[in-house]
């Protein structure tokens, strides 16, 4: 029944034995084997500047008992070396031995189709496309004068192979479509930048001729920054806009909520299950199972079916993010956000598409209620630091507000704040949740996966931006 | 094991005479082999291993002016036929860039590789857990540490071979050996977390790891019970490993691509004061056993040393073949980046520039991403510890430093303690007067 294994040297028999010979005497472990095309075609100065074709094979071996875990992976796909990788593991494991979990759910999740979205659309096309991008966005206005354009697209096929000989496998295909655009008045420089994607084919994304509202929407937002002004520097409130602000909830509360940080006990959220983390009305969850979005999965990389987790519901701290791993030692079940960015690479709990569900106010309520603060739009990066709960944004799109109304576009803002208790700061809950368009990449431990998030309009009370103007 | 020259030879053979066989008029490839083994412990247990052996090749045709890539980790030779069809298929129909090409011959690297890159010791996994498990004992003696991140241990070696049609042929070994150690610190409510971290080529050049240790420890006990400050225009000392960041960012503001399409702050700034007079930055690509050595660039193109800016005037870019030609400049051999990138040492000790003015604000760590090379605009989030009349007295957090590059640039002051820990590296820096975002 297996495919990836099909050609290679490594029999499925042979597997299935060395890796329940290797586990037998395990908690838990897998081999999982992954296949992955991808194409990244740029359009840059003009010029189609690369096309680059990737085909990656390769497997990673992975046993676990108690809390630690031993790994090898490699992309010699035969028995010898799979029993190299097998002989490392057990002289890192030698002194502990467990009990193998072989239960595992099952699923026929089906969230988006097994297609293969590099073949789907000719090279000709892309290219012209990219051509099309390119020009339509130049001609927008004499001020454009630099464009980047580009398309990315991927067909990932995985194989989990469990002791016992069970298979589970799951084929992933993700697309992309990115637009930056430049422009360049009276001496300033500034950027937009605009992308959409998810896991069907190019043309779901290119119908209407969408991609140049991709294109429009990378011009309005330069054009936006280069009437822009200093940025204030202090405490203030902020309305954050609905769909890809979310990633401030993605990383002030997201991360310290996943089951590793919080089994090490490192993280500001640790001790606080069941407890109130969050204003009334605040419910966050953290959703594997939304059709064909770029977080979705039909199963995890440990080959647990994706659910919709509950992480926090009206302001009460439910649940963290698990993989079996931290499940088992935190006595819980898995959630389904085991992943992993390859076969190169450890699983670890990560986020799938995390929302924020929409409240009752409206945003023009939220404006109207702010003497001085800033409207944030759009950000570019988050980063956060789980130990002391910090984290910080970039917004790319802000506007100040003065006495209830939105003024001229600020530029270079920053935002600070402390996840736990920004989250209780929030004042007002939007009824306009958005998802994003599609173009989040979470990093964690130097791995980045494809991930999603959404929220309506916020209204936080406190946070500190940070500007050049006292 | 890493796969020696002889086995990347072979492969990057068939690849060049099968795009030739198809109608490519020029190909470059790249084939590598690594091998590397990481141990992390936590709490100074065991917390996994890891062992990964990586194969790959990339390769580049050209026909004419037209190009194409794929890159692969599955070199059986039925798969590598495949790709090669494909990347021939997909370069004939790709528009031409008159840009394209190979590398110019005439800068091809020859000559004596003589800089020790490769140490071939060998730990053990059990010697590899003792390194750490050392380090983190030590960490756990200061008794305001209550908890690891995880420290980790790794040993990389790897070997490639680049080639092409020109008859460029050459690689060769390195190695690097790197630990961290991550702890958490608590004390009245509050917990912080810090680092510290080596990378060396060789074994012998990294921390002992009982100062691994202490130094991660301490720098995690510094950060405890932090405030958070008024916003001010305050002036900034930047601890060593940050202020390197900012030589990061002079180079993508000076590397050619960026250049030819006008999106950097430092466009048409050759031959300009860009830095404060007494400052002096260089790009040495030939200094034995250090992290950013090399004998050539991802095109074959051998390193010359490069003073980038003399007494705060730019003096040269950081130059490919194929931005070089947009430029109208010869490549200088920095395709892959910077070599060993530094300011020169300034003329203050640490101690004079701690104590150049009463009141100072140390930064130890920023976050975020906040730089904008295309206009210059800095803005990121900050802790770090309040400096009273030379002295350190309080930690700080959750503010943000805010400026523009090209007046931080104009008002940095460099100590003259200069140290070659990592590829890029800066002294002590103090930056006068920069906007913090706080209360």
């Amino acid at each position: 029944m297996t495919s990836l294994l099909k050609n290679s040297e490594l029999s499925i028999e042979k597997a299935d034995k060395i890796v329940s010979e290797t586990l037998n005497s395990c908690d838990d472990g897998e081999l999982y084997v992954e296949d992955t095309k991808s194409e990244t075609i740029v359009l840059d100065d003009n010029k189609i500047k690369s096309s680059n074709y990737t085909s990656d094979l390769g497997y990673g071996f992975r046993a676990v008992t108690g809390d630690t875990v031993a790994y090898s992976h490699s992309n010699e796909i035969s028995e010898k070396s799979l029993k190299n990788s097998s002989d490392n593991l057990k002289s890192t494991l030698k002194n502990n031995s467990g009990t193998y979990n072989s239960e595992i759910k099952k699923t026929n999740q089906k969230l988006y189709k097994d297609i293969d979205p590099i073949e789907s659309k000719s090279m000709k096309s892309k290219i012209e496309l990219l051509n099309n991008m390119n020009e339509y966005a130049r001609s927008k206005d004499s001020s454009v004068k630099q464009v980047t354009a580009s398309l990315l697209a991927e067909k990932k096929n995985i194989e989990i192979i469990r002791s016992g000989g069970e298979l589970l496998s799951d084929n992933r295909p993700l697309v992309r479509i990115n637009m930056s655009v430049m422009v360049e008045k009276n001496g300033r420089k500034e950027t937009g930048v605009y992308g959409i994607g998810g896991r069907q084919d190019y043309d779901e994304y290119l119908k209407n001729d969408n991609w140049k509202k991709v294109c429009d929407e990378a011009f309005r937002i330069a054009n936006t920054n280069i009437e822009s002004k200093p940025s204030p520097a202090g405490e203030m409130k902020v309305v954050l806009g609905p769909g890809w602000p979310a990633i401030l909830i993605h990383e002030a509360v997201g991360h310290g909520l996943e089951g590793d940080f919080n089994r090490k006990k490192t993280s500001a959220f640790h001790d606080l299950v069941g407890k109130k983390v969050a204003s009334k009305g605040v419910t966050i969850i953290d959703d594997g199972t939304i059709d064909n979005r770029r977080g979705s999965l039909n199963i995890d990389d440990e080959g647990t079916p994706t659910e919709r987790t509950v992480l926090i519901e009206d302001g009460i701290l439910k649940n963290f993010m698990q993989d079996r791993l931290n499940a088992r030692l935190m006595n819980t079940k898995s959630t389904g956000n085991g992943r992993r960015e390859s076969y190169k690479h450890v699983v670890m709990p990560r986020m799938r598409n995390t929302i924020m569900l929409g409240g009752t106010n409206t945003q023009e309520e939220m404006i109207k209620s702010v003497d001085k603060g800033i409207f944030a739009v759009s950000f570019g990066g988050g980063q956060v630091d789980i130990t002391s709960g910090k984290f910080v944004f970039n917004c790319t799109e802000a506007y100040e507000i003065i006495n209830g109304k939105v003024g001229a576009p600020i530029k270079g803002a920053t935002l600070i704040g402390d996840g736990p208790s920004s989250l209780k700061e929030i004042l007002m809950v939007g009824n306009d949740m958005m998802l994003d368009p599609g173009i989040g990449t979470c990093g964690k431990a130097g791995q980045g996966v494809p991930v999603g998030v959404g929220q309506p309009s916020l209204l936080i009370n406190n946070m500190t931006v940070g500007g050049t103007q006292l | 094991m890493i796969k020696d020259q002889d086995y990347l030879k072979k492969i990057a053979d068939i690849c060049l005479s099968k795009s030739k066989k198809l109608g490519s008029t020029d190909a470059s490839i790249l084939v590598q082999s690594s091998v590397s083994e990481n141990i992390n412990v936590r709490n100074k247990k065991l917390d996994g291993s890891e062992r990964s052996e990586n194969l790959g090749v990339v390769l580049t045709t050209y026909l004419g002016k037209k190009k194409s890539s794929i890159a692969s980790s599955n070199l059986k030779e039925s798969n590598l036929n495949e790709l090669v069809d494909r990347c021939i298929e997909t370069m004939k129909i790709t528009p031409e860039d008159e840009y394209n090409s190979l590398p110019d011959k005439d800068l091809h690297f020859s000559g004596l590789k003589d800089l020790d890159l490769y140490d071939e010791t060998h730990l053990s996994n059990e010697n590899k857990i003792n390194y750490i498990k050392e380090a983190e004992d030590e960490a756990f003696s200061n008794n305001k540490i209550v908890n690891t991140n995880g420290s980790g241990f790794g040993e990389n070696k790897s070997n490639f071979l680049l080639a092409n049609s020109n008859g460029f042929a050459d690689g060769y070994k390195t190695s690097q050996f790197t630990a961290y150690c991550e702890v958490v610190s608590k004390s009245n409510g509050s917990m912080e977390r810090d680092y510290e971290y080596t990378s060396k080529r060789f074994y012998n050049d990294i921390l002992k790891p009982k100062d691994l240790g202490s130094i991660a420890a301490d720098h995690a006990v510094k950060k405890l019970n932090p405030k958070k400050i008024k916003s001010e225009k305050i002036s900034l000392i930047f601890d060593k490993r940050i202020s390197k960041n900012f030589l990061s960012i002079f180079a993508s503001a000076i590397s050619s691509s960026a250049i030819a399409k006008g999106t950097t702050f430092l466009k048409d700034k050759l031959n300009q004061k860009v830095f404060n007079t007494e400052l002096n930055i260089n790009d040495r690509g030939d200094i034995k056993k250090a992290n950013g050595s090399r004998y050539f660039d991802s095109e074959g193109i051998g390193i010359i040393n490069l003073d980038l800016i003399k007494n705060g005037i730019l003096q040269d870019y950081l130059i490919d073949t194929y931005n070089g030609k947009k430029i109208n400049r010869k490549s200088n051999g920095r395709a892959s980046g910077t070599t060993n990138l530094y300011f020169e040492n300034g003329s203050k000790t640490f101690n004079e520039l701690i104590k150049s003015e009463k009141k100072l604000l140390y930064i130890k760590e920023t976050i975020g991403h906040g730089t904008n090379i295309i206009n210059g605009d800095y803005s990121v989030g900050a802790s770090g510890i309040m400096i009273e009349n030379g002295e350190f007295s309080y930690p700080v957090s959750e503010i943000t430093i805010a400026g523009n590059l090209n007046n931080i640039f104009q008002n940095i002051t460099l100590a003259d303690d200069l140290e070659f820990n990592y590829s890029t590296n800066s002294p002590t820096m103090h930056v006068e007067g920069m906007i913090v975002g706080g209360k």
